[in-house]
């Protein structure tokens, strides 16, 4: 079971210092914890590289260790304080104080990097190494730092990126698809669909239920209103998942986005919405109609989606799709966990959404 | 036949739709139940991974209202789930969960089984898949196949039926063939789900990646490179609370005969065409068909003795509560194999488990033959020693290569170093626990890590003999001392060359 586990903490720190001097320490407080027990084994999975302003540090922390078991293996936080002119760092190795015997106890290193803006435009070289060579290297700069996260794509095999933090949508998919120029995006507005997904495709999984994927005639997406991206990037999925030609939508002033796409066998009506009522980023609920006369409602509920379904015979049932919220630290490990593997459909969903701004 | 159209929705999916579907786990109140499968359930709800309508019925012999079972279900999740529970999920999961009572063999109570199973299905408002899952005592296996089938719970228009059959899968090669033949009697092949929960196992899997996925050792990976494979399964407890199992099964068909010798089929198998669950069975099926019995020189029995273990006296096997004073029955089994065949004809395969060893550790050594020419033998080192590549199962998981390597100093001295792959080190994710992963492989149909019938008859084909003789030799057996890296008779099965590797 998982449980809060008891660690100490090996901790190097030092004042306008080198890039040089803190892999340095590393290598040492490694040294130092083998020495302590040999049961302790750096984790090498992935090198996690955060761009944070910092007056917002404590948060992106907060949020970090919520990710849990999906936590990288080395974290470098670059945190930028306007003004700031030398390099300050501290390097952590969190020590579990509890080992088996026999065991292997991975150790995970964390670096905070105190910078200034003027580091920012040539961060590689400093970033550079202190990244572990020959393990995939995740860039996420919530706080924007364009040009910081453009001085690392060189050294960065994956952007970690949210969609949902761009005010205008249109920006959004502007931005993603430069970034996907140069390096592969895992944007967790996208995962934040991935449960609404899943469910739209179970529910249309049953053979005699696939011919109707052809027959739907209207979808609704509700979301919270600072994420009207999530909605277009799941209606910009079925759309490349279905083959439908889509236009951009109407917009009025209360946030609602209305349009048509065309499809071989009739238009399927669009509306995203925004719910006012919704605390957490993401998807509020859906509806997915058919010419066939079925009905599907999802809405968040207690332990999972709460799903509503009516048939041509206009019999409606009502059940719950088992599931736990992740929240915003679970959807920040999902987009971790998400950087080693690749999803060929985000990017055909991407292009779409954007042909709906 | 109507020709599935494709559902373009699923791709890129990490987890495809599995039909709605309603678990029966007969013996859903038992020891498997409580520590295995409800956590196993529960973690699969907390992931989203269960089907999108799942419905749950524990049937065992104990009273109980819908109600009670309900709440120990969940406590048993509590209890035993590798994660904390989100109550919320906790509830859903189990709020719609029916308990039927009855004996297994009470033909009254599969009416009332049938009963709630169709009351889901009017729930739900379509046809369920059904799966059983047979977490009994073996000898109720063929007793609930049969009644399944004399109610007409095997087979249902527009819904899949599935069993899951817990092992052992027979305690003989005539059991093992007489349980075949009643449950083929009433299900297809196609329908049946022996559980080897080790093939649900991580690093297990790993092998077929680790084989097939790289074109270094497929070179090496056969009779030319490699002196001798060792698969070593060992426990540093006891029984435990077991002794009314243990004492009728023994170590041989605790685990050699199932667990060990489908470690052994991966590691020995061809690559298979494609990996179907068909294509993946197929292969490990010959190589069972290429490996005698062994012959009486060739196997080792021993039980512990009393002993100390991690600092405490400990009793041996015949001072264990509930076991018999005068068993004979085996805590420790070695064998050596060969596996008559183009690949692997002359090396030698050692396979040995045990209770009460020195330390828990299931892995399989591949030693490589030496260099042929030792050049730094006379540099006052222990000298090149032959490479050997260790999988371990449990409990550091991973991949180790063991190489020479020069000793640092002005001298060319050359000692054994380890290069390390460990799953905690390297993947993010926990692994799942094998249930979760074999419950849902049943649920969607997927028979790859389960054993098919040609298959269980065909270890026991190997192993049957041994326990035949065992059973046949009266008398105490050779003792081990608890904490001890076993019985000093098991270095007999070696050829000159070989070493054991340490516990």
């Amino acid at each position: 079971m998982d449980s809060a586990e008891a660690k100490t903490d090996a901790v190097w720190q030092a004042q306008d210092t080198t890039p040089a001097a803190v892999e340095a320490a590393l290598r040492a407080l490694l040294t130092e914890a083998r020495a302590r027990s040999e049961s302790y084994v750096p984790a090498r999975t992935l090198n996690l590289v955060c761009i944070v302003n910092r007056e917002y540090s404590g948060e992106v922390a907060n949020r970090l260790r919520g990710v849990g078991r999906f936590a990288a293996s080395r974290t470098v936080v670059c945190s930028v304080t306007p003004g700031r002119t030398t390099l300050d760092a501290t390097a952590t190795i969190a020590l579990p104080t509890q080992t088996k015997a026999g065991m292997h106890t991975p150790l995970r290193e964390t670096v905070v990097l105190e910078l200034g803006p003027q580091h920012l435009n040539h961060l590689e070289t400093i970033v550079d190494p202190l990244v572990v060579t020959d393990v995939a290297t995740v860039v996420w700069s919530p706080h924007d730092h364009p040009d910081a996260l453009d001085a690392l794509l060189g050294l960065a095999q994956v952007v970690l990126f949210d969609s949902v933090d761009e005010p205008e949508p249109a920006d959004a998919v502007a931005r993603v698809r430069g970034l996907m120029e140069r390096s592969y995006v895992v944007d967790l507005g996208w995962l934040r669909t991935t449960p609404w997904r899943e469910r739209i495709a179970a529910t249309f999984d049953p053979a005699k239920l696939r011919p109707d994927l052809r027959l739907i005639s209207n979808l609704v997406v509700r979301h919270h209103p600072e994420s009207a991206i999530a909605g277009l990037l799941l209606v910009g999925w079925m759309a490349s998942r279905l083959g439908w030609e889509l236009s951009p939508l109407a917009h009025d002033s209360a946030g609602t986005r209305t349009g048509r796409a065309h499809t071989r066998r009739q238009d399927v009506a669009l509306r995203l919405q925004a719910d006012r009522t919704m605390t957490v980023r993401g998807l509020a609920g859906l509806e997915v109609e058919t010419a066939s006369g079925r009905w599907l409602r999802l809405d968040r509920g207690a332990g999972g989606l709460r799903a509503r379904y009516r048939g041509p015979r206009q019999n409606e049932r009502e059940w719950t799709v088992l599931g736990a919220s992740r929240g915003e630290s679970g959807i920040l490990g999902e987009g971790i966990r998400q950087a080693l593997l690749r999803d060929s459909t985000y990017r055909p969903a991407l292009l779409k959404a954007g042909e709906l701004v | 036949m109507v020709e599935l159209l494709p559902n373009p929705l699923t791709e890129g999916l990490e987890r495809p739709p599995v039909h709605p579907t309603a678990l029966v786990i007969f013996g859903g109140t038992g020891d498997l139940s409580r520590r295995k499968l409800l956590p196993a359930l529960y973690n699969l709800a907390h992931d989203g991974a269960l089907p999108e309508r799942f419905y749950l019925v524990g049937v065992s012999r104990s009273k109980l209202p819908d109600a009670e079972f309900r709440t120990q279900a969940a406590a048993a999740v509590r209890e035993f789930s590798r994660r904390e529970p989100d109550p919320r999920v906790l509830d859903a999961l189990f709020t719609d969960a029916r308990y039927v009572s009855g004996s297994f063999d009470d033909e009254t109570m599969y009416p009332r089984l049938s009963e709630a199973l169709d009351g889901f299905d009017e729930q739900a408002g379509q046809r369920l898949n059904r799966a059983f899952y047979l977490s009994t005592s073996p000898a109720f296996f063929p007793v609930i196949v049969r009644a399944l089938g004399n109610h007409g719970l095997t087979e249902r228009d527009g819904a899949a039926i599935r069993v899951i059959i817990e092992k052992p899968f027979g305690t003989t090669l005539a059991e093992a063939r007489a349980l075949n033949k009643t449950v083929l009697g009433v299900l297809d092949e196609s329908q049946v789900f022996r559980i080897d929960h080790y093939l649900g196992k991580e690093t297990v899997q790993n092998m077929l990646a680790f084989r097939f996925a790289n074109g270094m050792f497929e070179p090496l990976w056969n009779r030319n490179f490699i002196a001798n494979v060792q698969i070593t399964a060992a426990e540093d407890i006891g029984i435990g609370t077991r002794a009314g199992y243990y004492d009728n099964a023994g170590a041989l068909r605790d685990l050699m005969q199932n667990h060990m010798m489908q470690l052994l089929c991966l590691l020995c198998m061809e690559p298979p065409v494609d990996f179907s669950a068909h294509e993946i069975r197929n292969e490990k099926v010959k190589v069972l068909h290429a490996i005698a019995p062994p012959e009486p020189d060739q196997t080792v029995r021993a039980q512990y003795a009393p002993g100390i273990v991690a600092g405490t006296e400990v009793p041996g096997y015949l001072g264990e509560s509930g076991v018999r004073e005068d068993s004979n029955t085996e805590t420790f089994a070695a064998i050596g194999l060969r596996v008559e065949n183009w690949r692997w004809a002359g090396v030698p395969f050692y396979l040995r488990t045990g209770k009460r060893l020195s330390r828990k550790v299931t892995e399989i050594a591949v030693t490589l033959r030496p260099v042929p020419h030792q050049a730094f033998n006379r540099e006052g080192s222990v000298g090149v020693q032959p490479n050997q590549l260790v999988f371990t199962v449990q409990p550091n998981e991973g991949v180790t290569l063991k190489l020479g390597a020069k000793i640092p100093g002005t001298r060319m001295r050359v000692r054994g170093v380890n290069m390390e792959f460990l799953y905690g080190t390297t993947f993010l994710s926990q692994s799942p626990e094998a249930y979760e992963k074999l419950i849902m492989d049943a649920m969607r149909g997927d028979a790859t890590l389960f054993t098919r019938n040609d298959e269980v008859e065909a270890q026991w084909r190997i192993m049957d003999p041994v326990v035949q003789r065992w059973e046949a030799e009266p008398g105490l057996l050779p003792q081990y001392d608890a904490g001890s890296g076993g019985p000093a008779e098991v270095e007999g099965l070696l050829t000159a060359d070989d070493h054991w590797r340490a516990i």
